[in-house]
């Protein structure tokens, strides 16, 4: 293993510099050019304008509902143990017998559901824990708030109306 | 009181000028950059963002006054002044225009009429070392001593090539008054006007060159390289105080682009074509001489005007093309390749001047 000598030796037209800036001006000019009279631009307008990202994308949590509004979510504590950040809280009790439409199948419900987004790293694996496919990252990438209290999300603030895995506008 | 009040009005007109194009060349500066970039740039405020600079002036002005401890106050005060003073005094000398009439009194179109011009401006060029130095050294902070350093060098030895290409244009002129510089470029070389930068062409790019070192632009902005240095020289400065370094910038460039054009670019010399226009709107009017000669006074104040705007814009475009150059290579190329070249080109330009005058 001997050092790999990478430097080369310059030619006279590279040593010259004018013609390379000369070229590079051409190309700044035709950019130039396509910005100023095609309005030619890569930007996203951000506020009026959203990026859509795909749908793997890992944002915002939420729990799925079914038609009767309940949660999909059996407090089975799942999310919780596997969640590499401890961000996941869940406090779980007996669901009352009318308020479970399909019988046994939602003995379990989840009394408080706070997860600290502060705290979360969206690494998406309470999403494939969940047994119920109740816990999903949506596509929300607009985390931000103006006090740590309104970083940790709670149930009311899980369960609601999403569009797929959008945000319902 | 007539010389007085004319000298007022050609002060106010400079002063206008200058100071008022220099946040419509902010503008530019940013929505050129966002063009040549692929973005838009600043749209939000006014029609095409065109009021952006005046919202940057309000913000600067609300910021608060402060002073870094242990900086010496005077010096770290008079830096601003100074980098926005020496570059207007340095305007004053260059003409924009031949001479017009205002009630029946010739008027020549200079703020100061000095044989000894171009010197002045020399000397108001060089100042511009000082608001570097000065800023780094008072506000007592280890980056800007660092830019200062950097800066003042720079500064000093670009100098050199570039005085080396104006003596070689002074041989060619054998003037030092500006005036005479212009009306030495009026006649044409065959097709082409006989500006100074066909004359002496390596000397124009020499002087083109160093003027981007004179003021502190890319390629050679290593006094307030972001990247190693945070800021600068004007590192701790805030609010209004940085606003006057800002504008000092601009202010050089134009004035800087103003002498490239005086020098090498035919100056307030009208443009190829103009005379025609000139001539047309003379018999349009039924002007006499007086008329005609105001008429034409305008349309130099015109050609020098958009010379320099060319040069401005030349401006913008290196700056958004090229990388900034590292120290040693600046150095390298200022003194192994640009004092070499200045110091043969003013030679070969001495031969020649003294062949065709013999």
């Amino acid at each position: 293993m001997g050092t790999i000598n990478i430097s080369k030796k310059y030619t006279a037209r590279e040593k010259a510099y004018l013609p390379a800036i000369l070229i590079g001006m051409k190309i700044t000019l035709k950019r130039f050019i396509e910005g100023f009279l095609f309005r030619k631009s890569f930007t996203i307008m951000y506020p009026e304008q959203k990026r859509t990202y795909s749908d793997r994308f890992r944002g915002m949590h939420f729990i799925t509902v079914d038609p009767t509004k309940t949660e999909n979510c059996t407090a089975c504590f799942l999310c919780e143990t596997i969640c590499p950040a401890d961000c996941i809280h869940i406090v779980a009790d007996e669901r009352e017998e009318e308020n479970n439409p399909y019988g046994v199948k939602k003995e379990k419900k989840p009394v408080s559901f706070d997860i600290d987004a502060l705290r979360c790293c969206f690494c998406g694996f309470c999403e494939e824990a969940c047994p119920k496919d109740a816990i999903k990252l949506s596509g929300n990438y607009e985390l931000a708030v103006s006090s740590r209290e309104e970083a940790i999300y709670d149930l009311d603030h899980l369960k609601r109306n999403m569009n797929g895995r959008q945000e319902k506008i | 009181m007539f010389d007085l009040s004319m000298m007022m009005a050609k002060i106010v007109v400079i002063l206008v000028g200058t100071l008022g194009v220099v946040p419509v060349m902010v503008w530019f500066e940013r929505r050129g950059a966002a063009w040549m970039q692929g973005r838009i740039g600043p749209n939000r405020v006014g029609p095409f963002g065109l009021m952006q600079p005046l919202a940057d002036v309000i913000k600067f002005i609300f910021k608060e006054t402060f002073t870094p401890r242990g900086a010496n106050k005077f010096y770290y005060l008079m830096a601003p002044i100074i980098a926005l003073i020496a570059p207007l005094c340095a305007l004053a000398v260059i003409p924009f225009g031949s001479k017009a009439f205002v009630n029946g009194h010739e008027v020549i179109l200079q703020v100061a009429q000095m044989d000894t011009g171009v010197l002045f401006i020399l000397a108001f060029a060089g100042l511009e070392v000082y608001p570097v130095i000065l800023a780094g050294w008072a506000s007592r902070n280890k980056y800007t001593v660092l830019g200062a350093l950097r800066g003042s060098s720079q500064i000093v030895s670009y100098e050199i090539s570039m005085g080396l290409a104006l003596l070689s244009m002074l041989v060619v002129y054998g003037s030092f008054n500006p005036h005479d510089m212009v009306s030495w470029q009026q006649g044409s070389l065959g097709f082409i006007p006989r500006w100074g930068a066909f004359v002496n062409p390596i000397g124009a790019l020499i002087f083109w060159i160093s003027i981007f070192a004179e003021t502190n632009r890319l390629p050679f902005d290593l006094a307030e390289g972001e990247s190693e240095l945070v800021a600068g020289y004007h590192l701790e400065y805030g609010g209004m105080k940085f606003a006057a370094f800002f504008m000092a910038e601009y202010v050089a460039m134009i004035m800087a682009s103003a002498l490239i054009s005086t020098l090498y670019f035919g100056g307030y010399g009208i443009l190829p074509g103009m005379e025609f226009a000139i001539n047309l709107i003379s018999n349009f009017f039924a002007f006499g001489e007086v008329g005609m000669q105001n008429t034409k006074a305008v349309f130099e104040f015109i050609s020098l005007a958009s010379k320099i705007a060319v040069f401005m814009f030349l401006f913008v475009w290196v700056r958004w093309t090229l990388p900034r150059f590292r120290f040693d290579q600046l150095m390298d190329l200022g003194w192994k390749i640009l004092f070499p070249i200045a110091l043969i080109n003013l030679v070969v330009v001495t031969i020649g001047v003294y062949y065709f005058n013999s």
